[in-house]
């Protein structure tokens, strides 16, 4: 009898069970945290930021951190805090569709080739080769510059070039698990293939995955913000962390707040979403389970 | 319909290698009647396990006809197969390889209903899971555990949980007691005995031990590289084994009587290769009763007596040169 309630209380299901896991690792917690505050910034930007973004006040120009401009003011006198919250809303929109883009193409393509292999194997990595021998940065150029400069074009450029990269990690993931006997244990029960791939494969290759997940949202952002930087996408004044970065480049000698903040936002974001990443990828391990 | 309830004819399985085709079964056919165990023997890479999964097509058989109550499953489609595969199970080899280690008992057993869309809702499902687990020995405690906190023998029930929740009717042994220490391997075993009388099931019990096979089966096939060499009954296997083959293989059965001392017979040489195998029988080269015939006309598996055996020592009438 005892036992039976036991087995009630204990009894989550497999999100579940992942969350209480999760809840137990602090680090992990708290970058969920940042991620959610960076998530509320951008959302209310226009309640929380304390100037306008565009506004400019030349007199002002590249004041210091002080109590009226907290970050300090720009090369026009804008109000960097104001910009690096506003930025939030690009860069993370940049930063997480784009690595949504390439991780569903990629994933897509890494999984059916790593799991069907063969001839259908051979031709979509020989593609990847291919994509993967231009530079990143100049496809996406090519990307932009064929589809017009708009943020929508930038993300999915960046989205593209980072497409093989995915590919890659989940096609070599599959590759070790597919012949594993509980794969052809599940088809002797009769699952299909999609249902194999997802059920049963993929969540068994889910670190990688992960961790190229979380540093591909760096990428994204610095990608975008080196194509913003040669005038492919996000134009100003629209505040953007990358090309807030390196505009400052200039006036990093004397005016080193300028690079610092939007820096440290990008930092702040990465280092979030890698322990976090981390935190979920322990997570969604039975066999770290306390 | 035959007297068999599977009836494999003319099986073949080729896998393609950079050096030609290897032939891992070769031309083999026999028949299971219903309720029986057939168990399978042979050497390592013989082709015990590949026949076993070219039968629920796991490996698509290269040619022959696999007849499961009279229709033939090779040329079903797949989604015939896949009700097919309600009725033929299989229980794997290695129970620490065969489950998902990221998948709870409980959904590991439920996956064979989910999949199948049996039961309504996840509540009738789990009710199902929580029967099959009474019926093979498992504990309902451990329906939240995870395969990596359980030991060998608790894992192989979780295989046989998930064969048997499907109600097959035909289920193939995979070595299901070799990855298993010795009195784990006896529990499982009788469970398999148990099940089999309950639920009126009718097993391909795979293995190289042969005091295991010889414990379960009713009859016993011998295959060697590829074909089977002899189909007995278990106590005529046993008692009277016709091919040298199976005369070598029981000699190695140690016996655990420190004085006894018996006539070993030590097989020379190599196994030959699967990959072009020779022409004849492809015991020849190791046979101690090797003829000259032997090299060139590969022996057809005859009636002698009361087994059916693949070698020229047996002219297809029964007189014995033994």
């Amino acid at each position: 009898m005892n036992q039976k309630k036991q087995n009630k209380e204990k009894k989550y299901s497999f999100w579940g069970d992942t969350w209480k896991r999760l809840k137990r690792n602090r680090l992990a917690m708290f970058g969920l945290f940042i991620i959610g505050l960076l998530v509320f910034c951008a959302i209310f930007a226009d309640l929380i930021a304390p100037y306008d973004y565009a506004t400019q006040d030349l007199m002002n120009a590249y004041q210091g951190p002080s109590l009226q401009h907290w970050f300090g003011t720009d090369e026009f006198g804008r109000d960097i805090l104001s910009r690096v919250i506003y930025g939030t809303r690009i860069s993370l929109q940049i930063g997480f569709i784009a690595v949504g883009i390439s991780l569903i193409f990629g994933g897509f393509l890494g999984a059916v080739a790593g799991y069907y292999g063969g001839k259908l194997d051979n031709f979509i990595m020989r593609v990847m080769d291919i994509i993967m021998s231009i530079p990143s940065i100049l496809l996406a150029i090519s990307i932009v510059a064929a589809l017009g400069s708009s943020m929508t074009n930038l993300m999915i450029a960046t989205g593209i070039s980072y497409i093989p990269s995915y590919a890659r990690i989940v096609r070599a993931s599959i590759l070790g698990i597919k012949d594993q006997e509980f794969i052809e244990a599940a088809k002797a029960v009769g699952t299909s293939d999609w249902t194999i791939i997802i059920r049963h494969i993929l969540p068994n290759c889910l670190a990688p995955i992960i961790v190229q997940a979380t540093l591909g949202v760096a990428f994204a952002i610095l990608t975008a913000a080196g194509l913003s930087f040669i005038g492919l996408g996000i134009a100003p004044p629209t505040p953007e962390w990358g090309s807030m970065l390196s505009t400052g480049r200039n006036y990093i000698r004397d005016y080193w707040h300028m690079t610092l903040f939007p820096g440290l936002a990008i930092a702040l974001t990465i280092f979030a979403l890698n322990v976090l990443g981390d935190g979920l990828r322990d997570a969604l391990d039975p066999k770290l389970r306390g | 319909m035959s007297e068999y309830l599977l009836e494999v004819k003319n099986l073949k399985k080729y896998f393609k290698t950079k050096n030609g085709p290897l032939c891992a079964v070769d031309d083999i056919s026999f028949g299971i009647r219903k309720g029986e165990t057939l168990g399978v023997v042979g050497e390592s890479g013989c082709g015990k396990s590949t026949a076993g999964r070219a039968i629920l097509r796991l490996h698509e058989p290269t040619a022959g006809q696999i007849l499961f109550n009279g229709q033939d499953i090779v040329k079903y489609s797949p989604k015939k197969m896949k009700e097919m595969r309600r009725k033929m199970q299989i229980v794997f080899q290695d129970p620490y390889s065969s489950l998902n280690p990221r998948l709870s008992v409980q959904a590991l057993i439920a996956e064979s209903l989910r999949v199948n869309n049996i039961g309504k809702s996840d509540k009738e499902r789990e009710e199902q899971v929580k029967q099959v687990m009474d019926v093979v020995g498992l504990e309902e405690r451990l329906i939240n555990s995870y395969p990596h906190e359980l030991d060998g023998g608790r894992r192989q029930r979780i295989g046989i949980a998930r064969a048997l929740i499907l109600n097959p009717e035909f289920i193939v042994m995979d070595e299901p007691v070799s990855a298993l220490d010795v009195c784990i391997q006896a529990q499982i075993l009788n469970l398999l005995g148990r099940l089999q009388d309950q639920f009126n099931l009718t097993y391909m019990f795979i293995s190289h031990n042969l005091s295991v096979v010889k414990h379960i089966s009713d009859r016993i096939a011998v295959m060697h590289l590829g074909k089977i060499v002899e189909i007995a009954d278990s106590a005529e296997i046993f008692n009277n084994p016709r091919h040298p083959y199976t005369q070598a293989l029981l000699s190695s059965i140690p016996i655990p009587k420190v004085n006894l001392k018996r006539e070993r017979i030590i097989l020379e040489g190599d196994v030959p290769s699967p990959v072009n195998p020779p022409a004849g029988c492809r015991f020849a080269g190791r046979c101690r009763h090797a003829m000259p015939v032997c090299k060139e006309v590969c022996p057809e598996l005859k009636q002698c007596g009361n087994s059916q055996v693949a070698c020229h020592l047996y002219p297809a009438e029964e007189n014995s040169v033994r």
